[in-house]
């Protein structure tokens, strides 16, 4: 008896005379991530992605890897059988001992898309069921609030019998949305920002700003541990670390303290704007959440806004703290983000920002010293870093 | 390079690394054994325990362990189940190591009566101030001997006295990383480590005086009387040993670049020293005010100056010591610790201060009006 898994998509199943594109992309992305897993042929239809190992595989392993890549709605592991009800039972009932054998109530839900098969639908679920009762006594049907839902699928190439269906990543494959730049921190807010976005499909690569020595080694260790981890969400990452002491200190020794943070991020938005129009990046991404920190007013968001050239999304805008710690340890990058580091964002932080920063003033606080020439040097002095999924980084 | 954070951990001294690789080639046999190999190290080890009780001056015995953060577990832990039956009450310091402080906070949820004293009540007589907290009731008191974040140091010989004369029967035991073989040390129970003193970080070991009962933390196959089995490590051992021996006795050097230190930070605005009088010499704390610490450090560290940040208030870890001392946060907050080993020289200390110097001109632009009025 073999086994596969059916990976079924989320929301591209909703997609007109595109969906192809998108369904290579997810395809291309699943074969990558399971690449040091085994062999597998690969087949599409009817909106799922059928995995089929070629030889020896821990699907158990497969299953977990799966669940986190974006485009997947559902995965459903199953065994495969000719299209023959007498060994569908036979077989397929035993087959089900692990996920029954614990459980109270059940219903068969059965498809058949194959309509050449000689039985139809409801006489599928009545017969599948009654087999099922006989070999586990202790069982009961319950077709509202079953504890398991047995499936059996009859399609195009074959019959497929499961009781396990877990739930995917959801969103939309990486790749199929455009790229973004993601400004990275090291804090809990913006790795959550990073995964997602990528989860609406975007190739998230990260930016970051280094100020030694008023920031140490280990903040950029730490935000590269980030990177890492998000890597099993986002895919390759490259990461771009960005020397910003100088400006740091123009900043300190030309502008009101005030304005100290306000104009920190506009200068760190404008670093990112080349670097986006450089190397071809669509959106920059924020974990900005509004009313967390004075520079997340919305009088300050749109002093920032304003230095940006490209669109500026904030996913967690909207989210609580609690919430966005909820998925930060979902995806396990809280743990990380607060380690007891120094960051750039917290270099010089006024005693009393201004949390309703006037345009005009912050352009005119901005424009007392030319920062033109310190910011082309920051982003020559640009390094990148390339993570890859599951290996070491790699220097470019 | 310029390493100038001894109190954090030492260079293992060369009489250490050959003693180790010494001991790994030939003495490797298990103490337990009961054939020569066996016999052969535990010679060794037996001369360990020897060499220790000697610099320490002190009769009892010694057990070897992963180091001062579980000698210290071992002592209160060990001391707070032998005695619990006698009293309910342990008399410890503000100003302790995590390793104590947190076991202590432990205790505390068992029911025990934790009194912690800090040593800005009563600066000029902190032993006698402690020796006041002793009860009837009172089983332990813990004490370190040399503050780790400043070199604030307690006579652990005089403390020791007047313990035993407000109760016999109280247990003292004595945190004595930062003392061991830099200050006398007396206690019923002494906590050593082997790296702050030129051996090998993953060895430490706990003194303890005749007829003094403790409870194990583990359980295992009877080694060292079965209050600490595991297989004696004699390599750790004899590096131990070999530091101990190589560590000197005249430490003339310490207050000679002590002074040094105090004098050229003396020259310099708004840095203040946070050691108090009673201080060892090789530690010195002080402020550098309105340059945080961490930024001093890594500025520091581009030179290749390695110093500590003390008491680093950074985010979610803040230390206990400067409020023990009564140290208010600005000044915590710019703290600078300077542990110095023999080998440290004056030009050492020349160039820290040169850099420090130029640290605070680079820095310290901004914060000028603010800091008026607030130290």
């Amino acid at each position: 008896m073999n086994e596969l898994i059916m990976a079924k998509y989320g929301e591209i199943a909703l997609k007109g005379l595109n969906k192809g594109t998108f369904e290579d992309i997810l395809v291309k992305n699943i074969r990558r991530r399971l690449r040091h897993c085994g062999k597998f042929h690969y087949m599409r239809k009817q909106s799922t992605i059928y995995i089929e190992p070629v030889g020896e595989c821990d699907l158990d392993e497969v299953i977990e890897k799966l669940k986190v890549i974006f485009g997947i709605g559902a995965l459903q592991r199953c065994a495969v059988f000719e299209k023959d009800f007498e060994q569908i039972k036979s077989q397929g009932v035993p087959y089900l001992e692990n996920a029954l054998k614990n459980a109270k109530t059940f219903k068969v839900d059965a498809k058949r898309s194959d309509k050449s098969f000689p039985m139809k639908t409801p006489e599928i679920q009545a017969e599948l069921g009654g087999a099922i009762l006989e070999a586990y006594p202790h069982l009961s049907v319950d077709v509202h609030n079953p504890e398991i839902t047995v499936m059996c699928e009859i399609r195009d190439k074959g019959a497929y019998v499961s009781a396990e269906r877990i739930i995917g990543a959801g969103g939309m494959p990486v790749g199929s949305s455009g790229k973004a730049l993601l400004l990275l921190s090291g804090g809990i807010d913006s790795p959550v920002a990073g995964y997602m976005m990528a989860k609406r499909g975007l190739i998230v690569d990260g930016i970051h700003f280094v100020s030694p020595p008023y920031t140490s080694e280990r903040a950029l260790m730490k935000v590269e541990t980030l990177c890492e981890k998000l890597t099993s969400y986002c895919g390759d990452i490259r990461f771009y670390c960005v020397p910003f002491t100088e400006i740091q200190e123009a900043l300190r020794d030309n502008c009101p303290e005030e304005f100290f943070t306000i104009i920190m991020r506009r200068l760190m938005v404008k670093i990112a704007n080349i670097i986006a129009e450089r190397n071809e990046y669509g959106a920059l991404v924020t974990g900005e959440s509004v009313g967390q920190v004075a520079s997340q007013t919305l009088k300050a968001i749109q002093c920032t806004d304003a230095a940006a050239e490209y669109p500026v999304f904030r996913p967690v805008i909207g989210m609580d703290k609690k919430e966005i710690i909820d998925i930060a340890r979902k995806i396990d990058t809280f743990e990380t983000s607060t380690l007891p580091y120094e960051d750039c964002c917290t270099v010089f932080t006024p005693k009393h920002p201004k949390t309703r920063p006037v345009f005009d003033e912050v352009i005119k606080a901005e424009q007392s010293f030319d920062f033109a020439p310190l910011i082309e040097k920051a982003v020559e002095g640009t390094t990148v870093k390339l993570f890859r999924i599951e290996s070491k980084e790699e220097q470019e | 390079m310029i390493y100038l954070d001894n109190a954090a951990t030492t260079k293992p001294c060369e009489q250490a690394i050959k003693a180790a690789e010494d001991a790994a080639r030939s003495c490797f046999g298990n103490v337990s054994s009961l054939h020569r190999l066996g016999i052969e190290s535990e010679k060794l080890m037996n001369s360990a325990k020897k060499t220790i009780l000697k610099k320490l001056g002190l009769q009892g015995e010694i057990y070897f362990t992963s180091g001062a953060t579980e000698s210290n577990n071992l002592a209160i832990r060990g001391v707070a189940d032998a005695y619990k039956r006698r009293g309910n009450r342990i008399v410890t310091t503000a100003m302790e190591h995590p390793s104590v402080a947190r076991t202590m906070d432990y205790l505390e949820k068992l029911g025990f009566e934790i009194v912690r004293l800090s040593p800005k009540d009563a600066i000029d007589n902190f032993e006698q101030y402690i020796a006041d907290n002793v009860t009837q009731d009172t089983i332990l008191v813990s004490c370190m001997a040399v503050n780790n974040e400043n070199g604030f140091k307690v006579d652990t010989e005089k403390l020791y006295r007047l313990v035993k004369n407000a109760n016999s029967e109280t247990v003292v035991h004595i945190d004595g990383v930062q003392g061991f073989c830099k200050v006398p040390l007396k206690g019923d129970l002494i906590s050593l480590s082997g790296h702050k003193i030129h051996g090998f970080k993953g060895i430490g070991a706990m003194y303890c005086a005749d007829k003094i009962r403790f409870t194990p933390l583990v359980y295992g196959g009877g080694q060292q009387k079965n209050l600490r089995p595991g297989t004696e490590p004699t390599e750790l051992i004899a590096s131990f040993e070999a530091a101990v021996k190589a560590y000197p006795s005249d430490l003339t050097h310490y207050s000679e670049l002590n002074g040094y230190l105090r004098d050229r930070l003396s020259k310099m605005e708004d840095v203040y020293i946070n050691s108090p009088d009673n201080s060892v010499y090789n530690i010195l704390s002080f402020s550098v005010l309105g340059v945080r610490s961490e930024i001093m450090l890594h500025s520091l560290e581009e030179k290749e100056i390695y110093v500590s940040s003390g008491s680093a208030c950074s985010k979610g870890k803040i230390s206990s010591v400067p409020d023990a001392f009564g140290m208010n946060s600005e000044r915590a907050d710019s703290t600078i610790r300077v542990s110095f080993s023999m080998e440290t020289t004056k030009e050492d200390i020349d160039a820290l201060c040169d850099e420090i110097e130029n640290g605070i001109a680079r820095f310290r632009r901004t914060k000028k009006s603010r800091r008026k009025g607030n130290i």
